[in-house]
């Protein structure tokens, strides 16, 4: 393996500062990233960073690499497309809860079951925060938002992002917090140098318009699964903590296997990232087409 | 010109394809031009088929008015079909299975009953009983006879089909072939002249592989598709021939999935393309903008069918101008153009992608189904291998010391170059919100109104820059025509037909067909049109899109507009006498023809009484208590000719009213 040249903070130094709310959970989430990023010596110039919209898809605006701030729910398949035509980049997609787990799940689902070689790193804050406050798919039930107002309040099971992928066939899936920057940048590295699709689900709390799942709501429940010791290779262990949602939530990497990826399976990629692939016809192949048709 | 028209006709899974396609590529060596026009009703086993081969010394445009031999592979065949053949002309069919009554037939029509059992006996002693399909080809060999095609070339080609398969099969198809040959030579005569050949041999394909292919050509390296009819014959192709070209084929889960992976792609700096039907495009329509506003260079293949919503999925139109100019919100530099035949087809690939780089936005290209699906002779000269490639202002370096790179640099000519991701010091967001240079976004931490005005002028400027080097469009025909044809997309084949005949019998007309939409070539369109006499669009829709859209542009209205939009395409004789009704003022009607009353009959006898009845006797009746005229059709039994009830037609509305089939024996029990 090549030595890793780990490069500093400042490598990734956006050209404007974030303007999200202060204390929002994002700014923490962007620190990871790009600590994860100089620990795996990635040069700015072979990361992409891919996101939708939301507020924590302003991310690519504020770190230094190439990115793609690109539509509502639709930061997977541009990730897939862009990767596909250059593996030779990193590619990691950022993006919140509702354009990841709303509106673009059904590209998550297939992302995964792909088992695609990207990382995804969703800013699950549990609410729309950018449209000011309504209910997003991982809000609690029964949590009054301004789409879900009393008495019924939120109606709906919210989703389970780690059991998804899970049973997607994601690689590697694990649940940071921004609170636990240490962690999570731990995380988002061994996310980044996995081989296969992860996706790193991140507590990254609303300070302004999610007053339930708030840093302290946090902080009273998590644990580290390294702490215990937790084997992350069981299929059924990992199912049963991807749903532990009690007085106690796990952080950590909740599952992890090997598997071979979709560039893997993907024969013309043999010879190399398709955007450095000669673009010249081969005439004698060509002729052979028409040929065919005579 | 000397041309004869073949007609095959069966139900799906008779395979009919293989015949017509054998049948075809046997012309196209021999140095014919062929047209074919496949009017299916369904890709799914059973339905009724209907292909059409129209085959010609020069080169035909369109699948034209006549048939004169018809090969009907089931009853239906005959009996729809039979008498549409004209005087002179031959029905051939399988004298074991099929009868066709005399009265069907017109006069001078021969009646050719293969008694393929007899006839194959010696082959079957030698090879086994035949599989059905087998009668196709004895079919054939009958229909060479008639059309005096020779069995040299057929032979070939048949040998080419078979030889995968080994000796042995060969030798059953050439001797099934030569079966049908020498029966029609003992009993009938030849029903075209001698030709004379040229053996100048000709690809046959259909606009889809056409659109591959030149995407190939072109360096395309990344194609995305999500199934959908008409367009997925692209993707089976790109599929197919993946390893060997090298493009990446990526099928989406959706078209929102298509778009976005094929504008990532782009991004990534490969060539990229994606085909749908308008219902796939109307998905992808937000992510078109976004190309748009990021100047992303891609190409989208738009292949109409009838609409709205799933429609007519196997038919034709050309209803998707206004979804396809409407396409997403705000406004943005793109490219929208409508190829007209094969040739042009492959030559506005080649060019969609040059266009799609050089001035970095998406192109869509509006194919409809008849291009993409219909199968014809081409030049081989039409498809050069070598093409033109111009990837446009492609950053390759950027030394740090030039300073920070602007990847949307306010330019004069609107172009700002391009550096690919992955390329040192030249590292920006590609956004979807709008920016200033150096793409940082503009509405919320920081507003400028005077940057958002100079980047929309940037944008749109390449879209004035652009117009200037497309080929504007121009009178084909008479200068001084009393009538000018104003058309679009592959209508153009059949027009240009139209045309001749309306010139030939003293109606002097030419035509004006718009390949470029969007940007459009106002001036020189407004110049023509108001130099010209009577106008008439001719479009395959209900709303004449092309002519509103060139008033909108011109300011210019037609004097009348044809409309066709029950899936099928014109022939050009239905066509010049609808311009002639037009021109003579003629009051137009939508009533129901008789032949309507018929097919309105055979739908209903076909989907409540399966393949029983058919109509019989058909008489106009006046207003009898049903608010309108009605067709009165006599019903009667399929196998037995006999009288079996009636039903009532609407001359107006097309309602079924009546249906009596108190004479069908099962009814009365």
């Amino acid at each position: 393996m090549a030595t890793v040249i780990e490069l500093p903070l400042d490598t990734y130094k956006g050209p404007v500062s974030p303007d999200w709310c202060p204390g929002c959970g994002d700014y923490g989430v962007l620190r990871s990233v790009q600590e994860a990023a100089g620990k795996l010596g990635i040069l700015p110039k072979d990361l992409l960073i891919v996101s939708g919209i939301g507020c924590s898809s302003n991310l690519p605006g504020f770190i230094h690499a190439y990115g793609v701030h690109s539509l509502h729910g639709r930061s997977i398949p541009v990730a897939t497309g862009a990767h596909l035509a250059n593996t030779d980049m990193k590619t990691v997609i950022t993006g919140g809860d509702g354009d990841g787990y709303g509106i673009g799940v059904g590209h998550l689902i297939h992302a995964m079951r792909r088992n695609l070689d990207v990382t995804y790193i969703v800013m699950d804050n549990q609410i729309y925060g950018l449209t000011t406050g309504q209910a997003s798919p991982t809000t609690s039930k029964g949590q009054v938002t301004k789409s879900t107002p009393a008495p019924n309040g939120n109606l709906e099971t919210p989703i389970n992002p780690l059991a998804l992928a899970i049973t997607c066939g994601a690689t590697f899936v694990a649940r940071g917090f921004s609170g636990e920057a240490k962690l999570l940048t731990d995380l988002i590295a061994q996310g980044m140098a996995h081989k296969g699709f992860s996706l790193i689900d991140v507590f990254s709390p609303c300070v302004t318009y999610n007053k339930v799942n708030t840093y302290s709501f946090f902080k009273e429940r998590v644990y580290k699964l390294e702490d215990e010791g937790f084997d992350p290779s069981d299929f059924h262990r990992s199912m049963t903590k991807a749903y532990e949602w009690t007085e106690r939530i796990p952080l950590g990497v909740i599952y992890k296997t090997e598997q071979p990826t979709y560039e893997d399976g993907e024969a013309i990629l043999k010879k190399g990232a398709l955007v450095k692939q000669p673009t010249k016809v081969d005439k004698a192949l060509f002729d052979k087409f028409v040929e065919h048709m005579v | 010109m000397q041309e004869v028209t073949i007609g095959i006709g069966g139900a799906a899974g008779d395979g009919l394809d293989k015949s017509g396609d054998t049948l075809a590529k046997i012309c196209g060596r021999l140095g014919l031009h062929v047209y074919a026009y496949n009017s299916y009703q369904s890709i799914i086993r059973g339905g009724h088929i209907w292909l059409k081969l129209r085959v010609g010394a020069e080169k035909v445009h369109n699948h034209g008015d006549q048939l004169n031999a018809l090969i009907a592979l089931n009853q239906d065949t005959i009996e729809r079909h039979a008498p549409e053949v004209e005087a002179g002309g031959v029905i051939v069919f399988n004298a074991d299975k099929f009868k066709c009554d005399p009265s069907l037939a017109k006069k001078g029509v021969t009646i050719l009953p293969l008694p393929i059992g007899q006839i194959t006996a010696e082959l079957v002693k030698e090879h086994g009983a035949l599989i059905p399909v087998m009668q196709n080809t004895v079919a054939l060999g009958a229909v060479f006879y008639s059309c005096q095609f020779g069995l040299e070339k057929a032979t070939d080609v048949i040998t080419d089909t078979f030889k995968h398969k080994g000796q042995k099969v060969v030798d059953l198809n050439v001797g099934l072939l030569k079966c049908g040959y020498e029966y029609a030579a003992s009993q009938s005569k030849p029903i075209t002249k001698e030709w004379s050949f040229t053996y100048k041999a000709r690809p046959f394909t259909t606009g889809n592989e056409v659109f591959a292919l030149a995407a190939y050509a072109a360096g395309c390296k990344f194609y995305s598709a999500y199934p959908m009819t008409p367009a997925s014959t692209i993707l089976h192709w790109m599929c197919a021939n993946s390893q060997k070209t090298g493009i990446l084929v990526k099928q989406g889960e959706d078209e929102l999935a298509v778009m976005n992976m094929t504008i990532g792609a782009g991004i990534a700096g490969v060539r990229a393309m994606c085909a749908t039907a308008g219902g796939g495009y109307a998905l992808m329509t937000e992510a078109i903008g976004m190309a748009g506003i990021m100047e992303i260079p891609m190409v989208c293949v738009e292949v109409q069918r009838g609409g709205p919503s799933t429609g007519l999925p196997t038919k034709t139109e050309q209803a998707d101008l206004f979804q396809v100019y409407g396409a997403s919100q705000g406004e943005y530099p793109r490219l929208i153009v409508a190829p007209y035949d094969m040739a042009d087809a492959y030559k506005t690939i080649v060019d969609a992608f040059n266009y799609a780089d050089r001035y970095q936005m998406p192109v869509t290209v509006m194919s409809d189904l008849l291009l993409s699906e219909h199968h014809e002779t081409v030049d081989r000269e039409a498809f050069p291998a070598e093409v033109k490639i111009d990837r446009g202002e492609i950053v390759n370096s950027w030394p740090e010391e030039k300073g920070k790179y602007k990847r949307f640099a306010f330019t004069e000519s609107g172009i700002s170059p391009r550096a690919l991701p992955g390329t040192a010091n030249t590292l920006y967001v590609n956004p979807s919100d709008d920016h200033d240079e150096e793409s940082i976004l503009i509405s919320d931490m920081f507003t400028s109104p005077p940057v958002r005005r100079k980047i929309m002028e940037k944008r749109m400027r390449k879209m004035e820059n652009l117009l200037k080097e497309l080929t504007p469009p121009e009178l084909e025909g008479p200068k001084d025509a009393d009538v000018t044809l104003v058309t679009w997309g592959s209508t153009y084949g059949v027009v240009k037909e139209a045309a001749e005949q309306l010139n030939a019998v003293g109606v002097k007309t030419n035509i004006l067909c718009i390949k470029y939409i969007y940007p459009f070539h106002a001036k020189e369109v407004n110049e023509i049109l108001s130099k010209a006499k009577k106008k008439i669009s001719v479009e395959l829709n209900f709303t004449s899109q092309m002519a509103r859209y060139i008033r909108s542009e011109t300011g210019i209205g037609m004097d009348a507009h044809v409309n066709r939009y029950d899936g099928e395409p014109y022939t050009p004789a239905e066509l010049a006498q609808e311009i002639k009704d037009k021109l003579a003022k003629k009051p137009s009607t939508l009533d129901v023809t008789e032949a309507d009353a018929k097919e309105i009959a055979y739908h209903y006898l076909r989907t409540h009484n399966g393949e029983k009845l058919r109509p019989g006797k058909i008489v106009q009746e006046s207003v009898n208590g049903l608010g309108e005229p009605t067709w009165y059709i006599e019903l009667a039994e399929r196998a037995t000719g006999k009288k079996s009830g009636y039903m009532k037609v609407g001359l107006r509305t097309g309602a079924t009213y009546t249906v009596d089939r108190e004479a069908e024996p099962s009814a009365k029990k």
